[in-house]
């Protein structure tokens, strides 16, 4: 029991402070991408066929990102600085698809919940977490949000191991052809009214596997409350993400 | 007996090496090597000439290929045949090889003779037969008090999918099964034709949290075949990031073994410090999990001298604080006695399942690729296995395992940045040679990795096989389980962490 006071001791109290102003990440970090419309050289169709995952299009000669395609590879602001440019701003979830799309105008970060549900989850949301496809990274940057440097647990927030006990899922993966079945399962089994969360770029829209027929997305019968982009994405955008809905940060 | 090829790792070769032998002669020359020692490092088929893809065409003209290798020896062996429409199963004399068969018959359309438990691997998208996974027949125990536990795909924690079939009597476990193929979503096919704009990033996601070992293996493959010398510096630095990579998800699985027997102090502190050695591949490449560090040619980033100050210093604060943390583990009687005995696997059994990494060093199999089959940095790395491993083959043997290694990246880390080599990281990788082919090995934290690339008439990848240690391993688990009790899983499980996504591709 000493030894493990002393341990304790020793390795002192770590749980960061959130929201913070303090917190840094690291310059390498590729955060929300910046565009600049006017910076754009004549024909875009270039742009188009820099990024791999086809997150850039542009319509009426205006480059247009789609944040939920995106998988911050950063190729686009390598090529095309002057138009292309990734921030260390990890606060990037939205609460319609359409916000994703980024056109140079300031990013709509995700709106609280309405009253009715904030009164029912704002200050106890309890997550059924689904992996449906994906390369497991996602599902890593959720479990460390439980780790005691996130602490998840001290807003209220938890992963539960059932979907009964859940007020609704966190979708990670583009759901394979092989999950579709569980997936619907599990949100069927969540006693409503639930929460639909898609984290990661495969989960928002099939990400690098879009395309793919081992793939189906996610059913359009399970309506999305929250997107949270990233490849994967940072557990901090997450965090930022979770608390914008419960509408515990402004 | 016929004389095999010799391969030589990371050495691209004509085709002419995988000239086929007449069927008898290649199952004779296989049972043979494998006899003598030799272990399937990878076994797959390809069409031949004018055949189209995998699983379109299934029947005629698929060319097996068999990698084997003899790893006190460090030597590999390549042999070849080409199929008709069917082959025969070697697995009732070599259980290593069981997976690797059924898995050539679901890609190929072979017909598998002999195969003792012929069953779908990742249930692909095949027109006319569409199996839901988990759904084919599971191997039964019958017997009054004899009952079935049915888990999964979708399990209690964060965690990826699968299925586990366990036949039981009370506590005690008779037989586990393994389902997979739930996180399928067809890369290797993907592969063909490339390398395209997608082909790295395909590669960083085989496995998430095994990015840089996969990346590793492939840009090996992509530099052998193209004949590309990656400057020093540059196999110094991936080296640097292979290890971080097994810093992070070792420690992380000592805090979740610790966590399984509810011992919180280390799952506590584990579970921070995991985030700390995820943090350093940030520090040096932007992304926790190392993406977009390891390209063809070398890697992205490079390091200057604050870098290195500043990674020194946390990777000195964050090593002192898991010597912390795991002194506590191996201190605490209560988890001992929950580790020591728990899932054993035999050394006859790990040779016999050809299982890899630490879960085969474990149990006294002494294979790794990094001594073996070295490449880059690890060729100059005065890097011995540690001597003192565990050799029981229970939890205890594979969690004190993970924390040798712990301490030997820590010291390999120290020894690169000591002797950092100055110069660039990056050459440009030429063209990749036509019709030839390359084995590419590298010791992810969960064991050997194998990606043999073979190009077609243009230098494209006319095949891609990819093998994750935990193709190997998973068949581990399940005779860990036999006569363990049920309740003891989550810990058995955990003490070899296996990948989903890894095997199902």
């Amino acid at each position: 029991m000493f030894k493990e006071i002393i341990s304790r001791l020793k390795q002192g109290y770590r749980t960061m402070e959130f929201p913070s102003s303090e917190i840094k990440l690291p310059h390498r970090f590729q955060g929300l991408p910046e565009v600049n419309p006017g910076a754009g050289m004549g024909g875009c169709a270039e742009y188009a066929d820099v990024c791999p995952t086809g997150a850039i299009a542009a319509p009426e000669g205006k480059p247009v990102l789609d944040l939920g395609r995106c998988i911050f590879c950063g190729k686009c602001a390598k090529l095309y600085p002057r138009v292309f440019n990734f921030s260390r701003e990890y606060k990037m979830a939205a609460r319609k698809r359409e916000d994703l799309f980024l056109r140079g105008e300031a990013f709509k970060r995700a709106a609280t919940l309405d009253e009715a549900m904030k009164r029912l989850f704002g200050r106890s949301l309890k997550l059924r977490q689904v992996s449906a496809g994906g390369c497991g990274a996602c599902e890593a940057d959720c479990n460390v949000l439980q780790t005691l440097s996130f602490d998840l647990g001290r807003f209220g927030i938890q992963f539960t191991a059932s979907p009964r006990h859940a007020d609704g899922i966190l979708i990670t993966g583009p759901v394979t052809q092989n999950m579709k079945l569980a997936l619907e399962k599990t949100y069927a089994a969540v006693p409503g009214p639930k929460i639909v969360i898609a984290a990661g770029a495969c989960a928002i829209s099939g990400g690098i596997y879009a395309g793919h027929p081992e793939t189906a997305g996610i059913p359009a019968e399970i309506p999305v409350d929250l997107y949270i982009p990233g490849c994967p994405p940072h557990p901090l955008t997450i965090l930022d993400g979770l608390l914008r809905l419960l509408g515990r940060i402004e | 007996m016929t004389e095999l090829p010799r391969l030589s790792h990371l050495q691209a070769a004509g085709l002419d090496a995988l000239a086929p032998l007449p069927p008898d002669d290649f199952y004779k020359a296989a049972a043979g090597r494998l006899k003598a020692g030799g272990r399937a490092v990878s076994y797959f088929g390809f069409p031949e000439e004018g055949r189209s893809a995998p699983l379109e065409n299934g029947s005629a003209g698929t060319r097996l290929v068999m990698i084997l290798a003899f790893d006190a020896e460090r030597r590999l062996e390549v042999l070849s045949m080409s199929a008709g429409d069917s082959f025969r199963a070697l697995t009732p004399d070599f259980p290593q090889l069981h997976l690797f068969e059924r898995e050539i018959a679901e890609q190929t359309g072979l017909r598998c003779d002999g195969h003792p438990w012929l069953k779908p691997v990742r249930y692909p998208l095949k027109a006319g037969s569409p199996i839901p996974p988990g759904t084919a027949d599971f191997f039964r125990v019958h017997g009054a008090e004899v009952h079935e536990v049915a888990v999964g795909p979708v399990h209690a924690g964060v965690i990826e999918p699968g299925h586990f079939r366990f036949q039981c009597h009370g506590e005690q476990v008779f037989h586990l099964e393994i389902a997979l193929g739930y996180q399928h979503r067809g890369i290797e096919r993907r592969l063909i034709g490339g390398p395209g704009q997608l082909t790295s990033h395909y590669l960083e996601t085989l496995a998430g949290d095994t990015t840089i070992g996969h990346a590793s293996a492939y840009c090996r493959a992509v530099e052998s075949l193209s004949g590309t010398p990656v400057p020093a510096r540059g196999e110094f630095l991936r080296a640097l990031m292979l290890e971080l990579e097994r810093l992070a998800n070792h420690t992380g699985d000592l805090g979740a073994l610790a966590g399984d027997v509810a011992y919180l102090p280390t799952a506590s502190f584990c579970g921070r410090l995991r985030g700390d050695f995820l943090n350093m591949s940030a520090l040096i490449c932007g992304n926790r999990f190392g993406r977009g560090m390891i390209i063809p040619g070398g890697t992205a980033f490079d390091l200057d001298h604050a870098l290195i100050k500043e990674l020194r210093l946390r990777l000195d604060a964050a090593f002192g604080d898991v010597e912390n943390a795991a002194d506590l583990l191996w201190g605490s009687s209560s988890v001992m006695e929950r580790f020591e005995g728990t899932g054993i696997v035999s050394r006859e059994t790990a040779l016999a399942l050809g299982l890899t990494g630490p879960a085969a060093r474990a149990s006294g199999v002494r294979r790794d690729v990094r001594r073996d089959f070295p490449a880059g940095a690890y060729l100059n790395l005065k890097a011995p296995l540690p001597e003192d491993a565990p050799e029981s083959g229970d939890v205890r043997a594979r969690a004190y395992t993970r924390w040798l290694e712990i301490k030997h990246s820590y010291e390999l880390i120290n020894g690169l940045l000591d002797s950092l080599p100055s110069g660039p990281v990056f050459a440009e990788p030429g063209a990749m040679k036509p019709e030839s082919f390359t084995v590419s090995l590298e010791e992810g934290w969960r064991g050997e990795i194998c990606h043999t690339a073979i190009t077609d008439k243009a230098g494209k990848f006319r095949s891609y096989k990819i093998k994750d240690p935990s193709f190997n391993n998973w068949q581990g688990l399940a005779m860990a389980l036999r006569g363990a009790q049920i309740s003891d899983f989550p810990l058995c499980n955990k003490s070899f962490n296996l990948s989903y996504c890894g095997h199902d591709l």
